[in-house]
């Protein structure tokens, strides 16, 4: 048994159970995690068939970029979205598992019948370097789909850009709106040009929840958080807890 | 080591990914088993790039990680849109295009 098939064999069961747990886990931080250690997996599968160049591309771009851009969007969907196991079409699930049974039956028996050539050593394949291989065939054959491929990066770019913005709901406030808000008398009490008092000022704690206390030693109400307020997490005048 | 095995095991992955596209209600895990599904298909590109003794198959395989990775950027931005809609992630909700 030559190092590779040993290497083949310990990862590519790894790679298939990271598969089999992206399907069968319930919470999608959990398949996102199952899908890292699959693509982890390819990853080494590709240094060990003479793709260096793949391999590190695979751990930067796929578990570095693509997985973190999963997490983040499940941060932001709910990490604790977990699917519904209510079938909306009856023998769905039963007749889609079958049919991936079915559909891996064909290929493997199909693959396992087709005669593939013996591999061609790393030396010969890599002649000149995996690297500058590579580079001197996108640079040469491959130039024109490698320039459009620069602008289909732009274009999903701008695209996500104009996907994921979402407009203002009230107009933004001018820098003169802001003055004129600030200087208006409130009542004959010009109080506001000095600013909000900080919370926490005078009290025994300089937490945000904790209000500021007059001279009187009463809490300011001018000082209390906005959001603290509507969360009802708000700390008595004596800075207790 | 005989090259047929990577190709069983890109098969294998291959069709764990079109199942999960088939069972799983969650358009993000959806869109992770199509990843798989790529991942899968690249496997068979770099073991046959090292049959044929060309670099021409790790080429494409560099093709299909740019075009995955564009891929991903603007299926998220999708999702993200129809979640702050819908309040949901999953396929069934949006059996609608309209609100």
């Amino acid at each position: 048994m030559t190092g590779e098939a040993v290497a083949f064999w310990i990862i590519a069961p790894i790679t298939v159970l990271g598969a089999i747990g992206l399907v069968a886990s319930r919470k999608a931080v959990h398949s996102a995690l199952w899908l890292a250690v699959t693509m982890i997996g390819l990853a080494v599968l590709y240094i060990s068939q003479d793709a260096p160049f793949l391999g590190v591309v695979q751990v930067i771009v796929y578990t570095g970029a693509v997985m973190m851009l999963f997490l983040f969007v499940i941060m932001l969907v709910g990490v604790d979205a977990s699917d519904s196991l209510v079938e909306t079409l009856r023998g769905q699930r039963v007749a889609a598992v079958l049919a991936g049974l079915g559909f891996a039956a064909v290929l493997v028996s199909a693959v396992s019948r087709a005669t593939i050539g013996d591999p061609v050593p790393g030396e010969e394949l890599n002649a000149a370097g995996n690297v500058e291989g590579l580079a001197s065939l996108i640079f040469s054959d491959y130039l024109f789909a490698f320039e459009v491929t620069s602008a289909l990066l732009i274009t999903a770019a701008v695209g996500a850009l104009v996907l994921a913005l979402q407009p203002n709901v009230f107009p933004k406030k001018s820098q003169r709106e802001q003055a004129i808000e600030r200087f208006r008398p409130v009542d004959g009490d010009f109080s506001g040009a000095t600013g909000l008092p900080a919370p926490g000022v005078l009290a025994r704690h300089n937490a945000v929840g904790t209000p500021a206390l007059l001279p009187d030693g009463t809490p300011s109400e001018a000082s209390y958080s906005r959001v603290l307020r509507a969360r009802e997490a708000l700390e008595d005048g004596e800075g207790q807890q | 080591m005989n090259p047929s095995s990577y190709i069983v095991l890109s098969a294998v992955l291959f069709s764990i990914g079109a199942v999960g596209v088939l069972l799983r209600r969650n358009a993000l895990v959806v869109f992770m088993c199509v990843e798989l599904m790529l991942n899968a298909a690249n496997l068979a590109f770099v073991t046959f790039a090292r049959t044929n003794g060309a670099l021409d198959g790790q080429v494409t395989a560099f093709f299909v990680m740019v075009v995955a990775a564009a891929e991903v950027v603007v299926g998220l931005a999708i999702i993200m849109m129809i979640y702050r809609s819908r309040r949901s992630a999953s396929v069934d909700d949006a059996s609608l295009l309209k609100l």
